[in-house]
């Protein structure tokens, strides 16, 4: 008799054998490791650096390699004002990353606008018009635990991911729902 | 050398060029100079070459438009003048014609004119000849319109991405 079973006496576990479902294991594995795009456009970008900073420590939640390459990313955080000028590289960035990806909106201005929803000729009146969003959170700018508080929404929806759908992103951004 | 009043930086000018200045205020909370357009290159070498100004740095460069003024569409370019060695400032003015506003460029007397005067031409459409690169800085490339003019009117929608949403 091994030392392992003398010390565990219990049936269930004493082979430390466990079962579980593949999409739970990935999903927990995934929603863990996220892996942001360094991607900071204005003002919300300073307090996403705050979130990633030691006071609030964006690691504690399995989120903190911030990436340089959208290839490497799976989240993608878009802080500050988008405009139109930005808008193409914002498309090309979401693009690039691997399946599956999502998307946080971060503050006033990416949700809608944000002030300058009405006379803002240069500002794109949501990221939404983009990029498929997951995850909104208003304020300007949201305060770093707003963005820990998104994070935990984007690792809820990590979870639920199933590993034969491949359909989750061929909806248009048009029609495509949040959860 | 030695600090000057505006009064006292005018009155060089106007001993130097004395066809170049059109109008001085010198009262309020910013005195300024207003310069004939075509003068405005000599004035500016003037500004930074004569030990007396040395105007050394340019702070700023600002275009504001006036579609209802009484002699006219104007566009004014205001030049922001500062000298660290002698402490003094001024705060010059040129008046254009708001339907073909062109003015001599000073990039080449000072630097930082290079995208001040990118700017100004993008947000105006002050056309500054000379300039080696006239291109739009802020707005988008094919961007079309001067957004700082009075009667601009935005795009509904900018490559397909949809402008007005209410």
């Amino acid at each position: 008799m091994s030392e392992l079973e003398n010390r565990n006496p219990d049936p269930l576990t004493k082979n430390v054998v466990f079962l579980t479902a593949v999409d739970d294991i990935i999903n927990a594995t995934r929603a863990n490791s996220v892996w942001p795009l360094t991607f900071g456009l204005a003002c919300c970008a300073i307090e996403m650096m705050a979130t990633g900073a030691a006071k609030y420590d964006i690691d504690r939640f399995g989120s903190g390699p911030f990436r340089g390459t959208p290839r490497q990313s799976d989240l993608m955080i878009v802080a500050g004002t988008v405009t139109h000028k930005m808008a193409p590289r914002v498309k090309r960035l979401y693009d690039q990353m691997p399946e599956p990806k999502y998307v946080i909106a971060m503050g006033g201005c990416v949700i809608r606008g944000g002030p300058y929803v009405k006379h803002g000729y240069h500002v794109v009146k949501g990221v939404d018009l983009l990029v498929p969003v997951d995850v909104y959170i208003p304020g300007c700018p949201p305060r770093p635990e707003a963005l820990l508080e998104g994070l935990f929404k984007v690792q809820k929806l990590m979870k639920r991911e199933k590993i034969l759908d491949r359909t989750r992103r061929t909806t248009k951004p048009e029609v495509y729902q949040p959860v | 050398m030695a600090r000057l009043e505006v009064g006292q930086i005018i009155a060089v000018l106007k001993e130097k060029l004395p066809d170049a200045v059109v109008e001085e205020v010198l009262d309020g909370v910013d005195p300024f100079v207003v310069v004939k357009a075509e003068a405005w290159a000599a004035v500016a070498g003037l500004c930074r070459d004569d030990s007396r100004l040395g105007f050394d740095l340019l702070s700023c460069i600002t275009g504001v438009d006036y579609p209802e003024r009484e002699d006219g569409a104007e566009i004014e370019v205001i030049y922001n003048l500062d000298s660290i060695a002698n402490h003094h400032e001024l705060t010059v003015k040129v008046k254009l014609p708001r339907d073909d506003p062109r003015i001599a460029s000073v990039e080449e007397i000072w630097r930082t004119a290079d995208w001040h005067e990118r700017e100004t031409y993008d947000l105006l459409g002050v056309v500054f000849e000379g300039h080696h690169n006239l291109v739009r800085i802020l707005c988008a490339e094919d961007w079309v319109g001067h957004p700082l003019r009075k009667d601009y009117e935005p795009p509904d929608s900018f490559h397909g991405i949809k402008n007005v949403i209410y």
